[in-house]
């Protein structure tokens, strides 16, 4: 991990807030998975738990006003967006009080105001519309650019292509951000493509393709940041691939027989809430003190989503002819 | 006989197939290991290998035209498309390379392809992984479309999709997957075409697909018990229509009600309203034709709604009153 010294992007209450936010993802879904387990949830779900460092820096560089586009494991990109725990959940649990009215769930989580224009449950289906967003951003002269996350598994979609090749032609305010958590649900990367990384792809479209350690939050905030410059600055867009590990199955049938245990066991001593933690504590931004702390305020957080959640009303049979038509 | 699961019923139509034919192969996503998404092709990559359990890209533009392609040069390939939703992906080689080729060669080209998809809501995953699109399907000449709402009907219409030289699109339903039914062991196929009465009666017919013939049974059982006697026809393909059994049945009851999950409007519900309507047997009606359908929203993911949006075994009692009234 890169030394945070003097010229740090981030004040130390931010770059606390951001271990905090990592911190709110990983608790937010081990209550998730618990919630699916005693059957208040139902549907399906699929858990982002060790990839929240993609999340969490890729978001920190971005205002409010830019937008992000996010896919079936979206939990962490929702969090790491400003959008507020209590109403996901409510959402998870199809209660009218959540972000969709009950109607979205998990896979289809949409905060417009805070500048998410949704998860999408089509593999690479947001790589076109976060194209689109940033046509919008540069004919409109509005300054802002699109973060559209995607798995490994959606590069080998037509979309993908199709995507870069369009938002690189019209030269668009646009970063595809990969998360290469190493699996499209039983396909391995390697096993699905003949290249060693996603970033090479990127040549092929003339944009630059960057390769980062998707668990080292502050190296996934220095190239971000370096894309989301070099999108505001009228250069176009960027692939970035931040190589990182989903810890759980893809979704809750998922027995894992595709991949080992000691595949797992060595990916989790990469831990990223760890490293970032050990690393604010050794340049004395952290005490353990202070980190209990977070830990608490976090688990506060939680409960209050679910007393929230649990409390609100489902969604009345008025409801379900509504919102279709404007 | 064996009572096993649909998902069993069709494993062993494919298991089959393959064994007799070596030309018989299966492709899709996460098929190999992970065994599919629902399991259906569980342990089948231990028997036929990876070559013929062929574990694919997600890439469906790719791999159904690469089905129609491995088709129409003398394979008898069954794509596995993980939800019936991403049929949208694979349309332009299903509409416009599958199904028209044959025709637009003269007669000359061979395309024995089957498309195996889930389909159908009650899962709680929301709008788009729970459509109901074979409507879509059997509008386009030049496709077969088969609905298949038992085990045993499961078996043998499979493997009359796979000994079928046309592109047959094969709509499974996902919450059929876990349902038993007596099958027998050896192999038999069930012809394309030929409708099946699920339950005989004389007040009032109702023809049901998919999971709507299990609803309708339930519903014909309530009735019974207030004297009103149904008479259950599951056409079992939608193309070929088995417009005889149908007409028969209305010639002898006098009232006829069309159940399914589909969005009602503009679905296949329709084409059978409308073929009795054309046909003598109109004579014969006592009631106006009904149609039961879904209604027309995205499929919710609040459990309560998502029920609401499609016929419910209250909904088809409801129905029969309402037309013996008449
Ligand atoms: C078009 C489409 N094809 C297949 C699926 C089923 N599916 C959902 S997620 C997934 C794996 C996606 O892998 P990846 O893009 O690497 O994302 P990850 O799950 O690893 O985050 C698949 C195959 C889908 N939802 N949409």
């Amino acid at each position: 991990m890169s030394k945070l010294g003097e010229n740090s992007l981030f004040s130390q209450e931010q770059l606390r807030k951001m271990l905090y936010d990592m911190l709110l993802i990983r608790r937010f879904e081990e209550k998730v998975e618990q919630l699916f387990q005693q059957g208040k949830i139902h549907g399906t779900m699929h858990l982002c738990i060790g990839q929240e460092a993609t999340a969490v820096g890729a978001c920190a560089v971005l205002t409010n006003e830019d937008k992000i586009i996010s896919t079936h494991r979206g939990h962490g990109h929702c969090i790491a967006k400003g959008t507020e725990v209590d109403r996901m959940m409510a959402e998870l649990l199809g209660k009218v009080t959540g972000y969709c009215k009950g109607k979205g769930g998990s896979m289809h989580i949409a905060d417009l105001d805070k500048g998410n224009l949704g998860a999408n449950g089509i593999v690479a289906g947001g790589l076109p519309l976060a194209t689109g967003a940033a046509l919008t951003s540069k004919m409109k002269e509005l300054g802002y650019v699109v973060v559209c996350f995607f798995g490994d598994g959606s590069t080998n979609e037509g979309a993908f292509h199709e995507s870069l090749n369009l938002a690189s032609v019209w030269n668009l305010p646009v970063i595809f951000f990969c998360e290469n958590n190493q699996y499209g649900m039983s396909g391995s990367i390697k096993e699905m493509t003949n290249i060693q990384h996603i970033a090479e792809r990127a040549a092929s479209y003339g944009i630059p393709g960057e390769i980062v350690d998707g668990n080292d939050l502050l190296e996934v905030t220095e190239v971000t940041k370096k894309a989301v410059e070099r999108a505001r600055n009228g250069k176009g867009p960027t692939l970035i691939e931040a190589k990182t590990y989903r810890w759980r199955g893809h979704s809750r049938s998922d027995a894992r027989k595709y991949r080992t245990r000691d595949e797992e066991k060595e990916w989790k001593t990469k831990d990223p809430i760890e490293l970032f933690k050990n690393k604010l504590i050794e340049e004395n931004i952290l005490t353990e003190a202070a980190f209990l702390e977070i830990e608490e305020q976090v688990k506060k957080e939680i409960e209050a989503a679910v007393e929230f959640a649990e409390n609100s009303p489902i969604p009345g049979e008025e409801t379900l002819e509504t919102d279709i038509f404007a | 006989m064996r009572n096993i699961t649909y998902v069993e019923a069709i494993r062993e139509a494919m298991s089959q197939e393959m064994r007799a034919n070596q030309d018989v192969f299966i492709l899709g996503e996460d098929i190999g290991i992970y065994g599919g998404a629902f399991g259906v092709t569980n342990g089948m990559i231990e028997e036929f290998g990876p070559e013929r359990v062929r574990n694919t890209p997600i890439s469906e533009a790719a791999i159904s035209g690469c089905a129609v392609g491995a088709a129409m040069t003398g394979m008898r390939p069954i794509l596995e498309l993980q939800f019936s939703d991403f049929i949208t992906i694979a349309m332009d080689n299903i509409v416009n390379q599958a199904a028209k080729m044959r025709y637009m060669f003269g007669g000359k080209a061979n395309v024995p392809v089957v498309i195996r998809t889930p389909g159908g809501s009650g899962a709680g995953f929301a709008a788009q992984h729970s459509q109901s699109l074979e409507a879509w399907m059997a509008h386009i000449p030049g496709l077969k479309v088969v609905q298949p709402s038992t085990p045993y009907d499961a078996k043998g219409l499979l493997k009359a999709a796979i000994n079928d030289d046309n592109p047959v699109m094969f709509y499974e339903h996902k919450m059929l997957y876990g349902v038993r039914g007596d099958v027998p062991e050896e192999t038999y196929e069930i012809p394309l075409g030929k409708a099946d009465i699920k339950k005989e009666g004389t007040d009032v017919t109702i023809v049901a697909t998919s999971m709507m013939v299990h609803k309708s049974l339930e519903a014909a059982k309530l009735l019974e018990e207030e004297g009103i006697s149904v008479e259950v026809i599951d056409p079992r393909t939608l193309v070929p229509l088995d417009k005889e059994t149908i007409l028969h049945s209305v010639r002898k009851t006098g009232r006829v009600i069309v159940v399914y999950e589909a969005v009602k409007r503009g679905g296949y519900g329709a084409e059978i309203a409308s073929m009795i309507g054309e046909s003598d047997v109109f004579d014969y009606l006592d009631a106006p034709i009904m149609r039961l359908g879904g209604r027309a929203v995205p499929m919710p993911y609040n459990a309560f709604l998502e029920q609401k949006a499609v016929p419910q075994v209250e909904d088809i009692v409801q129905a029969c009153k309402t037309i013996m009234n008449k």
